[in-house]
């Protein structure tokens, strides 16, 4: 198994949406090195017939009948916005310019 | 320990916060105690020593005395008060109250007031349960010491050097230090029942599915499960009854009767497990568990043997691979569970001066709100659902879940319940494993299995390690849907125990 570098570090910040610190970046990788390596054991012992289980319940998708219920009010929705306008959450820009 | 009032033989009423929740509950229906005088009772006591023990996060004094007040006017217009009616309580703020302040023990939920109850919280308030306030907790339920919470490690009231457990450890150290006798936690990984096992308390995971996860902030949506902590089993028992059963808003919630948890910790108490068959897991023992852990465990195998019960060992292979797949299922889960913290909607926002993109103040917003461990299992959960990794990791840790499954249910062929120590050690002092996770982690290394698999599972307090003094938990693990089970058997151990002690475990805790 490879180990975990400083750049993979990095790299995964950015998949991760953390602006992670340069001193981070080194601390992070020794354990998350040490961590993977412990953990790589699980491929040791199931085998091509073994299903995996992703859920200890049989899931079945669960309908309700299509009836408004009551909801928060936009207020409510709103109450923890870091910043609103106009009943909306107001939020940095999102595409870039053209 | 029976139902009666805390009334000494002077005709005087006892120190409320000494009364087990089932006897609160007597005493204020019965009139000797009014809701107000237990509830100022309890919010006194946190005031005299949650200083130093840092169980709490937020208290509602307010609430919780309104709460009371509902309480004694119903019952003095000769309304029915439930079970549990007036008995105070310690929520672990992860679930939502309505108006009152849930962060998770995060920085990124700073100052969040939710605009909901969760399902938990309302089921406790039509139950006229009072909530004291919000219990400290490892971020995201993150940890098993309590010091990955934003706000500051929590005192175990054994020792306050000592770590409380985690993530719970608020609400364990709450109800070790007699500030409620009631609590609430969540366990995804053990986050329960290893607070219960160090603090001398008793907690249980129900069943995945048997307590609502609606309005619970989630960290692995497949193992995380909310559950009732308690210093007696009668007293989990009556609020693991209030707190589960079916709801509409959980997509992931049992459509069955809750279990008879209550009529199992009754028949329990009377110390009757004749014909009950229970496993002994060969696995947990060896290497890195403390003998006076084993030493406690030995006995208590003992007293269940006395006590009329069948003992056979029984050995489960594949649990130990449970470590190893349960630290890439919960951060694989999490990875994606936390991507809801975009600081857009709610919560903490950083670095949003007009010039950056959303993307860009999303990063920042996160890597200044969640703390280290956090951080890492964001991270480790992003490079096991990678391509190219995720086969060999998250497909091999789904794998071993279905081994471990079918462990349980190859032992549940023979055995009534499972039993085991609930931790390898008694609580280590705080500091010693905070910047070290692999060792952290093996302190959920019994709890683990019961998650993967789905299961029910109990701690209770089993004696103090004579090494340290601090306290050992016994686990009780049950198939899925067979709490009751649990609280039979632990009822039966808890009364064995009492009765050689001449007193419950937490009479033995220093004074704070």
């Amino acid at each position: 198994m490879p180990g975990i570098t400083r750049e993979e570090v990095a790299h995964l910040g950015r998949l991760s949406r953390l602006e992670l610190k340069d001193e981070e970046l080194d601390h992070f990788a020794g354990q998350l090195d040490e961590i993977i390596g412990a953990v790589a054991r699980v491929s040791e012992v199931a085998g091509e017939d073994v299903p995996p289980t992703s859920h200890p319940l049989p899931l079945t998708n669960v309908m309700r009948p299509d009836v408004v219920q009551p909801s928060l009010t936009p207020q409510q929705a709103l109450s923890g916005a870091p910043a609103q306008e106009q009943r909306r959450f107001k939020v940095p820009q999102i595409l870039g310019e053209e | 320990m029976n139902d009666k009032a805390g009334v000494d033989e002077a005709g005087a009423m006892a120190d409320l916060t000494r009364l087990t929740a089932a006897e609160t509950a007597v005493a204020i229906a019965s009139g000797e105690a009014s809701a107000v005088e237990v509830a100022k009772a309890h919010l006194d006591r946190i005031a005299a020593v949650d200083e130093k023990v840092h169980a709490f996060l937020h208290i509602d004094t307010e609430g919780a005395l309104r709460a009371a007040e509902a309480v004694d006017a119903k019952r003095a217009q000769g309304e029915k008060l439930g079970p549990l009616a007036g008995v105070p309580l310690a929520l672990k703020d992860i679930f939502t109250t309505e108006g009152v302040p849930t962060t998770v023990g995060s920085k990124i939920l700073e100052g969040w007031i939710p605009p909901y109850d969760a399902t938990l919280t309302k089921r406790l308030k039509q139950a006229d349960v009072v909530i004291l306030g919000k219990t400290n907790m490892d971020e995201f339920a993150m940890g098993s010491s309590t010091e990955n919470s934003a706000y500051g490690p929590t005192g175990n009231p054994w020792d306050l050097t000592r770590i409380p457990g985690g993530s719970g450890g608020g609400s364990a150290a709450a109800l070790a230090s007699f500030q409620a006798p009631l609590a609430i936690g969540t366990d995804t990984g053990g986050s329960i029942r290893q607070p219960a096992a160090v603090t001398g308390t008793v907690g249980v995971k129900p069943t995945y599915g048997g307590v609502s996860r609606y309005g619970m902030v989630a960290f692995s949506s497949s193992l995380d499960q909310g559950g009732p902590c308690a210093r007696t089993v009668l007293d989990a028992a009556l609020l693991h009854e209030v707190i589960a059963g079916h709801d509409p808003m959980d997509s992931t919630s049992i459509d069955a009767p809750v279990p008879p948890v209550v009529e199992a910790a009754r028949e329990g108490r009377k110390g009757d497990v004749r014909g009950m068959r229970i496993g002994v897991v060969k696995e947990f023992a060896g290497e890195g568990y403390q003998a006076g852990v084993m030493q406690r465990f030995t006995e208590s195998v003992e007293l269940l043997r006395e006590l009329g019960a069948e003992i056979v060992e029984v050995s489960c292979p594949a649990f130990d691979y449970a470590l190893a797949a349960y630290y890439l299922i919960a951060p694989s889960e999490c990875s994606s569970n936390l991507a809801r913290f975009d600081g857009l909607r709610y919560g903490l926002r950083v670095g949003d001066d007009g010039t950056k993109s959303a993307e860009d103040v999303t990063s920042l917003t996160r890597e200044a709100g969640f703390g280290p461990e956090v951080k890492r299992r964001i991270m480790l959960g992003t490079y096991a659902l990678s391509s190219g990794y995720y086969d060999a990791y998250y497909g091999s840790a789904q794998k071993v879940r279905t081994l471990i499954t079918r462990d349980f249910q190859r032992a549940f062929g023979d055995v009534d319940v499972l039993i085991s120590p609930t931790t390898p050690t008694t609580a280590f002092p705080i500091g010693e494993r905070a910047d070290d996770p692999m060792a952290m982690y093996l302190a959920d290394l019994c709890t683990i299995p019961a998650n993967l698999a789905g299961n029910a599972a109990m701690s209770l307090p089993c004696g103090l390690a004579p090494e340290d003094g601090l306290p050992v938990g016994l686990q009780i693990i049950a198939p899925a849907m067979a709490d009751d089970r649990l609280y039979r058997v632990g009822a039966a151990v808890e009364a064995g125990f009492v009765e050689r002690w001449g007193h419950p475990l937490l009479e033995e805790a220093p004074a704070l």
